[in-house]
């Protein structure tokens, strides 16, 4: 009798908070799958410069090396998930969280990053820059 | 029908209904040792009177504070520059919730040091612990609502340290975002948490804490015995000497955020660079530090993942300090247990230190 009524009231505590538990988890919401941007012209950057891309939701660093160079990365840290910027003078990536350094190949050159950053590819057609992801 | 009697009715009305006398005689014979370490027993009080400014101040805040990401920067400069005294309320509402945080961390090292977590008052550690830890997530939380570039980017460090555990991590990150991106929804999540599950939760647990240290009376230190201290009536000579206390918090309140007043900060904006000089709350800098200096592959495991495991840890056995601060034969291993929290406490602020200065 102890056992049904235990029983029972256990399951129905169990049924409440099931769907709670499932509320609480935010659905997830489709992507729209951004795969290439629009990122400028190519005479909005000086050489060894940089600037900040909008690809989709989240942000990507498109940086001038040189006169034909150029490089095009996730922005996102792959340590904790801060914003990186282009370091000029020090001609690397630079993430000021924790002082993780990447170089241009966006390969972790010092601190707590553990990964290198995600690379785009940049087509350049006329005076249009169009940022891309790796297939 | 004369003044007195009048009173005297009342006060019968009073107590058939809610029986005062009750608790007249509770008050009436609640004692609190006197010792040379006195002082610390103060402390407690102190972080409950925080406590009800925090509740008082931030029920001001709402009025005008709007939790959306192209509204709550917005809303908190409002208050900050148009709404009379609003410098005022929202500087003492941020001043007072990290002296709150300071006395809590305060209040618990004197509990280590004056042994007051021994049987039978475990369950007051316990439910004090978890009392800090919710003053902490107050903090974590409240510090995203104004929407500025060092919380934005804080709290998407500290979200991201909370998905690198593993099995639970990402469900964990989730949960705390309320997406996979610190975003609107994390906005919307963090105001919720901060101004009803968290403190709905709190008065709850802080009414479990007070309940238990009014029925197991204040302890007094091992070395000085059942009967040594002294003791002093609570009411009403303790009880006005916290209160005198309570005063001293408040004009150092008023002082702070007259002279201090609290910052805004630039608004947040999710495609610029994070800033140098982000770093969190100054009562999460010694873990923060302490990640910073791991390198990135312990062992083959990253380093992360090796720092959280370590504060898991470290954390666990700090709860469960009542149990192995007992030997064989029941009594208190004061000196181990003393050395210990003066450890701990070096590291807490050294560290602190080296991330605020470094
Ligand atoms: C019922 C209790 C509380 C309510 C209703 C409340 C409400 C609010 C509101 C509306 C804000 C946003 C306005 C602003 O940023 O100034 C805020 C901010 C904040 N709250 Fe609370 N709060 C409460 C308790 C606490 C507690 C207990 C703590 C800490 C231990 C805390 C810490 C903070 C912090 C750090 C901020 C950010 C301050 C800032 O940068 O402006 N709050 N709170
Ligand atoms: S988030 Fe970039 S170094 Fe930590």
């Amino acid at each position: 009798m102890n056992w049904l009524l235990g029983g029972g009231f256990t399951g129905s505590v169990l049924s409440f908070l099931y769907p709670v538990l499932r509320f609480v988890n935010p659905p997830a919401v489709p992507e729209a799958s951004v795969n290439e941007v629009n990122a400028g012209k190519v005479a909005e950057l000086k050489p060894n410069s940089a600037k900040m891309v909008k690809f989709g939701a989240r942000p990507a660093l498109l940086i001038r090396v040189n006169e034909t160079e150029w490089r095009a990365f996730s922005a996102i840290c792959t340590h904790l998930n801060c914003t990186v910027q282009f370091h000029e003078a020090k001609h690397q990536i630079w993430c000021a969280c924790h002082n993780g350094l990447y170089d241009l190949n966006g390969q972790v050159v010092s601190g707590p990053p553990p990964k290198p950053l995600e690379e785009f590819a940049v087509h350049i057609r006329g005076e249009e820059i169009v940022i891309a992801r790796r297939a | 029908m004369p003044a007195a009697e009048t009173k005297t009715r009342v006060a019968n009305w009073l107590e058939e209904r809610l029986g005062l006398a009750a608790v007249r005689e509770l008050m009436a014979h609640k004692t609190v040792p006197v010792h040379s370490s006195s002082l610390w027993y103060y402390f407690g009080g102190i972080t409950l009177f925080l406590f009800g400014i925090q509740v008082a101040t931030g029920m001001l805040l709402m009025l005008y504070y709007r939790a959306t990401t192209t509204e709550a920067y917005e809303s908190v400069q409002f208050i900050m520059t148009r709404v009379e005294f609003g410098w005022l309320i929202r500087s003492i509402h941020s001043w007072a919730a990290n002296l709150m945080i300071f006395t809590a961390f305060v209040h618990m090292f004197s509990v280590v040091f004056l042994h007051s977590y021994r049987r039978p008052r475990e369950m007051t550690w316990w439910s004090g612990i978890v009392l800090l830890g919710l003053a902490m997530a107050f903090g974590f939380s409240g510090y995203l609502l104004p929407w500025n570039k060092v919380s934005y980017f804080a709290t998407k460090v500290g979200a991201d340290v909370a998905s690198s555990i593993p099995w639970m991590g990402q469900a964990l990150g989730r949960f705390l975002r309320g997406g996979e991106d610190v975003a609107g929804a994390t906005l919307t999540r963090f105001f919720a948490f901060h101004v009803v599950i968290l403190p709905a939760t709190t008065i709850f647990l802080l009414l479990f804490h007070l309940v238990l240290v009014q029925k197991h009376g204040m302890s007094t230190p091992p070395w000085i015995g059942v009967n040594g201290a002294r003791q002093m009536p609570f009411f009403p000579n303790f009880f006005l000497r916290e209160l005198m206390a309570w005063y001293g918090a408040l004009a150092l309140l008023g002082v702070l955020a007259a002279l201090v007043p609290w910052e805004l900060g630039e608004k947040a904006d999710p495609f610029a660079p994070a800033p140098a000089g982000i770093r969190p709350e100054w009562y999460f800098l010694a873990e923060f530090y302490t990640l910073k200096l791991i390198p990135n592959h312990v062992l083959g495991i990253e380093g992360e993942l090796m720092g959280i495991f370590g504060f898991a840890l470290l954390a666990l056995w700090w709860v469960l300090l009542p149990l192995w601060a007992v030997n064989r034969n029941g009594m208190i291993r004061v000196r181990l247990v003393t050395g210990i929290g003066v450890l701990l406490m070096a590291y807490l602020i050294t560290f602190s230190l080296l991330g605020y200065f470094l």
